[in-house]
């Protein structure tokens, strides 16, 4: 019963889905005033309802471990413990579909609520593209996906989750990537409706660009969050791994890095109209490409998806309607669209294009990397696209981009002239300076590394030049949330940096009861015991690290086996210090009796997720910041018109 | 400008050809084995449950063609293709199970409701010999000649239709 209502409330989504768009581009079409304008808002506000009804009923049935439908049986096990049952829900393809069908009609159902700053016309059209994008997501999800089938006949026992995904920081990654995605499709419906309609004004950028906020602090937590998941589950020692699927997550976010970028120059300048809503498209295309290349299997990659050519196909025909359609589009209408105000290169919007070039660059290299296996395999000859190819590569952009994101915020809007900053100038350029003698010269860092760590110094300081001379009491949110942010790139920049300059790595084979020495630990075994958890059993080293000769502290790293699936999984253990990371992994028993014991020392490495979060962070107070500065907007303009109108009742 | 708006159209309309044409190319999914032709790992595993007897590489030696297969009690396809094992048994074909991490009392609760086709079933507890002789999953079946060379793989359970697939492949082992 519970997965027919979930099954219904899906079907009446869709067909308001429908409803909400059809009304809304035949609105767009009758012009101001039409009748069939009014059925727009509300069908958007009920489908976000009853999208949120077919979620939870999913959630219901994963709860209560319901085996005679198909989804739960091939996905849960009665033993799991709860927040895994629930968060299975949304660990594989139907219900992940679902979560973002869910998410999106809510961001529908309230920007239909909520909205009311760009003319009429424009929002019906972006309610419209919005009612055309769910649709093509729960057609996919009713006619190929349903997450809510029956078994003929229920099974005994569920097929459990993978055991690596038994993790609660990995429950929590896959949504919040999709806040992220489901943002920029919103971005890309504001874009469409106002290529629709011609409107390509500031009010336009106001409206989208929290959306595009959104989307980009949940893409940034997302990739912040799978970094560090990647990093401590999956017992490499490494964060990032240019895998198709790391690099399906990284393209949209360049992409909404460039277009919060270009919204914030639309919306305070007025200029890069065509530009912004190129990127509105480029973005969330990203987005449905990754979803494209990860759930087709027609990349080989480290994250095995439930792969299916067919759901492939019905993606690739989503993403030719969508993107193809939204491309088009632009194709006819940019030429009529006016460029907007001029600025000279010299100028915070000069500074700002350039960086979207950089960006726009760097996504192409990743884009490229990316799809290049793609293109041999046409041809029959298999390669596989790693980091000596996009560490470099991207570098060539990176690093212009980091000198320039250093000096443009102290630029001035339209035009201005470096000798004004001179002083901030030099002592960006004297600390970068000093960071390549010092780390080249008495160091001996590797040029990639030496650049990051001088850049990262160097902009660390530099973001904060921004508030010289300024009160900081009267900086606005916003301002604070984009000198956090651009600190975080630094914080994150010197954590990468000094990863891969300064790890130490030790492959040790030891018994119990010796040492061994990684940089500046040492380590001993003390014993390896058997234990047990409520899936799996694993043998768990104890080991007892100092560091520098201080106090010993205990590390236990697991080698677990899983039963349901059976399966390997190694459980690093992490020794956090202020200054970086200890990692432990325990390996296989040699023939001698003795334990491989894999450790590494990465200074510092833990500023790579802090900086993350700085950047998030900066994010969400941009976000704040604007959101609290539009509620003050409409208070005032209530407040003026109210004042008329006191004034004309006593005229 | 004109003809700058068309190129991300055009660019996109060249990714959708490429990953139109990738979608219809055949795509292999199976693991297949490396191992084929070559002689089997040594192993030496004790017995699944009690009762059974354990297998060893030498068991393979002795001029037969013999299955090997690799299931577990808690595999639900292995269930499916119980029946084959058994018409395959009742054909006269040698087959030895190795369970893959398994308990006792589990196997034996398999073999009592799903009947027990194996002359020999040894226990694998780390997946020693399933990865060895390059399997990625359960259940699969090796087609191994009476000298000890690998000969054939079946990935998945078997279902009827391959019964005689693996008849003949037993044929062409002897």
């Amino acid at each position: 019963m519970i997965a027919e209502l979930g099954h219904a409330a899906l079907w009446f989504a869709a067909a308001l889905a429908a409803l909400q768009m059809v009304a809304g581009f035949l609105a767009v079409r009758a012009g101001e005033g039409s009748e069939i304008a009014r059925l727009v808002r509300p069908s958007a506000v009920v489908q976000a309802a009853l999208a949120s009804i077919a979620f939870a009923m999913l959630l219901w049935l994963f709860a209560i471990t319901d085996l005679s439908v198909k989804l739960v049986a091939a996905n849960s096990h009665s033993l799991k413990p709860l927040v895994f049952k629930l968060s299975g829900a949304w660990g594989n393809h139907e219900g992940s579909m679902l979560l973002w069908v869910t998410v999106m009609s809510l961001s529908g159902g309230l920007i239909a609520l909520a909205e009311k700053r760009l003319p009429e016309r424009t929002m019906q059209a972006t309610l419209a593209a919005q009612g055309l994008v769910s649709l093509g997501f729960y057609a996919f999800l009713i006619l190929s996906s349903n997450p809510f089938e029956r078994l003929p006949v229920p099974a005994p026992e569920g097929l459990g989750l993978n055991p690596l995904l038994q993790d609660l920081g990995l429950a929590f990654h896959p949504p919040t990537l999709y806040m992220g995605y489901v943002g920029l499709s919103v971005a890309f419906s504001f874009a469409v409706g106002a290529l629709l309609t011609r409107q390509v004004t500031p009010d336009f950028a106001s409206a989208m660009r929290p959306w595009v906020l959104g989307a980009w602090v949940f893409l940034t937590l997302g990739i912040v969050a799978g970094s560090y998941w990647a990093y401590y589950e999956l017992g490499w020692g490494g964060y990032w791994f240019w895998d198709p699927v790391e690099n399906a997550s990284l393209m949209p976010w360049l992409a909404a890095t460039a277009l919060l970028h270009s919204t914030s120059v639309l919306a305070s300048r007025d200029a890069l109209r065509v530009w912004t809503i190129m990127l509105g498209v480029v973005a969330f295309s990203m987005s449905m490409v990754g979803t494209f290349l990860v759930r087709s299997g027609i990349l080989t990659s480290v994250h095995a998806f439930a792969v299916d050519p067919e759901r492939g196909s019905f993606i690739l025909v989503l993403l030719g309607l969508f993107i193809g359609g939204a491309l088009l589009l632009f194709a006819l209408r940019a030429s009529t669209i006016n460029e907007g105000q001029r600025f000279t290169a010299t100028s915070r919007e000069g500074a700002l294009v350039f960086n979207n070039v950089m960006l726009s660059a760097i996504l192409a290299i990743v884009l490229l990397g990316t799809l290049y296996p793609l293109l041999t395999e046409a041809f029959d000859v298999r390669v596989s696209v790693g980091p000596p190819y996009f560490n470099p590569v991207s570098a060539i952009f990176a690093v212009p981009m980091l000198v320039v994101m250093a000096v443009g915020p102290l630029l001035r809007w339209r035009q201005d002239r470096l000798e004004r900053i001179r002083p901030e100038l030099a002592l960006f350029a004297a600390l970068v300076l000093v960071s390549l003698i010092f780390f080249g010269l008495v160091t001996g860092v590797a040029i990639l590394p030496l650049l990051g760590l001088a850049l990262g110094i160097g902009l660390g300081v530099a973001s904060f030049l921004p508030l010289r001379g300024r009160n900081l009491k009267r900086v606005p949110l916003a301002t604070w949330g984009m000198i956090v942010a651009h600190f975080g790139i630094a914080v994150a920049l010197i954590g990468m940096a000094s990863e891969s300059a300064f790890s130490k790595e030790r492959l040790a084979a030891v018994e119990a009861g010796q040492s061994t020495q990684v940089g500046p630990w040492v380590v001993t075994l003390s014993e390896v015991m058997p234990v047990a958890g409520p899936n799996w059993t694993a043998i768990e080293g104890r080991l007892s690290a100092s560091y520098d000769g201080g106090e010993p502290v205990m590390l236990t790293p697991q080698a677990r086996r899983f039963w349901a699936p059976p399966q390997e999984t190694t459980e690093s253990a992490l020794s956090t210090r202020w200054n970086g990371q200890l990692y432990a992994v325990i390996g296989d028993r040699t023939p001698d009796g003795r334990w491989q014991l894999r450790l590494w020392w990465k200074p510092l490495v833990t500023l790579i997720w802090y900086g993350g979060l700085l950047v998030a962070l900066g994010g969400a107070l941009a976000l704040v910041g604007r959101v609290i500065a539009d509620f003050r907007r409409r208070r005032i303009a209530r407040r003026i018109v109210e004042r008329r109108a006191e004034t004309e009742a006593i005229a | 400008m004109s003809w700058r708006v068309w190129l991300p159209l055009f660019l996109f309309a060249g990714f959708l050809g490429l990953a139109a044409y990738q979608l219809t190319q055949p795509k292999d999914d199976f693991v297949e084995s490396g191992m084929i032709g070559e002689a089997l790992p040594y192993f030496d595993l004790p017995p699944a449950t009690e009762g059974a007897s354990g297998a060893a590489t030498t068991d393979f030696k002795d001029g037969t063609p013999r299955l090997l297969n690799i299931w577990a009690s808690w595999c639900l396809p292995c269930i499916a293709e119980a029946p084959q094992l058994e018409r395959l048994k009742e054909a006269g074909v040698p087959i030895v199970g190795i369970a893959i991490r398994d308990r006792p009392e589990d196997v034996a609760r398999f073999l009592a409701q799903h009947g027990n086709p194996y002359t020999r079933i040894a226990r694998d507890d780390l997946s020693e010999v399933q990865l060895a002789i390059g399997s990625s999953g359960v259940p699969e079946t090796f087609v191994i000649d009476g000298r000890g060379i690998i000969r054939y793989q079946h990935l998945g359970d078997i279902r009827e239709s391959d019964v005689p697939t693996l008849l003949a492949e037993l044929e062409k082992a002897r």
